[in-house]
């Protein structure tokens, strides 16, 4: 075809660069997401690779159900304690380089679940990159979002992004469920008295 | 502005009817006079309180019963009165027939120090969720329940959080840091 011959007349045999900047163009061109699909939210993440929004164009529409073949954790919606040690699990078994982008205002903050029930922002429980604001956001809200992404993955340097897992992904010990029982052990757990009207540090802190 | 009583006459609120006992209840009364501590009649619906004792024997009677068949329980659910309230916990049992079409409302009250009431798993299959839900959240202890742990809270959860007393958001602030 003509372009080859274009480039081939138009180029050198070789090219001097920086090793950074090419291997993070070649990153930031298909940043792979891993659906956390987890409420609404995640309705508009779908939307975003609509033939209207088109998340293709920035190279970020292969959404993976494996977090092995995944760049990016898109965590769109919000985040019960029962789901937390599940996304910490599948974060780390993200292969570097891997980036978090937070989605609407519930994984951000938790949004208006300000219960017991809900994390209090999905930061809590993984290293985020990007928030986006919003309840929830659009479409081009995410794109941007991914944009703005692709931009701080230009800034970074391969030193930093080794394969080995980083500090606090090999601190964090993900609670995982208790083995089945006959029900004698939440039975005796239910047995202990609890003094229920001792306000939590939780509860100290948002008081003051 | 005076009221009328004959224009109060036209829209009556059924809650405050004093609602005639039902033919079913009176049965009930007549067949087995030591189930039925208390009945409660507001809003068209039918309650029968009923000794936590006699729960087991109550249900799997009303589910045979000819002229009741509550061949489906549509729910069980917890509720707490409030701390300073003796009794403080109740257990709804919500019944329906498939076949004749009617409902009721079974209801067992708990103390706060004993709050232990028989399952009905043994009458209804279904209840084995529901009980384990109304444990997970109020704590009410089902004695005889085949696998009674939690079902919808995580299982390293500590406390009831459905009760009156459990602060709205927890104790401790989630953080696997």
């Amino acid at each position: 075809m003509g372009l080859e011959n274009i480039i081939a007349e138009a180029l050198p045999e070789v090219l001097t660069t920086r090793l950074d900047s090419l291997i993070n163009w070649a990153r930031k061109s298909s940043l792979w997401p891993a659906t956390f699909g987890l409420a609404c939210c995640a309705i508009e993440m779908m939307n975003s690779t609509s033939s209207r929004n088109d998340l293709a164009r920035f190279g970020s529409e292969v959404f993976r159900a494996s977090p092995r073949q995944a760049d990016v954790m898109i965590v769109s919606g919000r985040v019960s304690r029962k789901m937390a040690p599940v996304l910490r699990r599948i974060y780390d078994q993200m292969p570097e380089p891997k980036w978090v982008i937070s989605m609407g205002a519930c994984a951000t903050s938790g949004g208006v679940f300000d219960n017991y029930a809900i994390v209090q922002g999905v930061d809590k429980i993984v290293p985020v990159d990007v928030y986006i604001p919003g309840c929830p956001p659009r479409p081009e809200m995410l794109i941007h979002a991914v944009m703005m992404l692709q931009e701080k993955v230009m800034k970074e340097s391969v030193r930093d992004r080794k394969d080995v897992p980083e500090e606090e992904a090999r601190e964090a010990v993900p609670p995982g469920t208790l083995p089945v029982t006959d029900g004698s052990a939440v039975l005796k757990e239910a047995l202990q008295s609890r003094p229920y009207t001792i306000a939590s540090r939780h509860e100290r802190r948002r008081s003051s | 502005m005076a009221s009328e009583p004959e224009n109060n006459e036209t829209t009556p609120i059924p809650s405050l009817e004093a609602a005639a006992p039902s033919p079913l209840v009176a049965a009930l009364q007549r067949e087995h006079p030591e189930w039925i501590a208390d009945v409660i009649a507001a809003f068209g619906e039918i309650t029968i309180v009923v000794p936590r004792e006699h729960i087991v024997a109550a249900c799997s009677f009303l589910k045979t019963w000819p002229e009741s068949r509550f061949d489906f329980l549509s729910d069980i659910c917890g509720a707490d009165r409030g701390v300073e309230e003796d009794p403080r916990f109740e257990v709804n049992y919500h019944l329906f027939s498939t076949t004749k079409h009617h409902r009721l409302r079974l209801k067992v009250v708990l103390s706060e120090e004993d709050p232990h009431v028989p399952t009905v798993t043994g009458v209804w299959r279904t209840a084995n969720w529901h009980e384990r839900e109304t444990f997970d959240l109020f704590g009410v202890i089902f004695d005889g329940h085949p696998d009674l742990r939690r079902i919808l809270l995580p299982d390293d959860w500590q406390g009831h959080a459905l009760r009156k007393d459990f602060p709205l958001r927890g104790y401790e602030p989630y953080s696997l840091k």
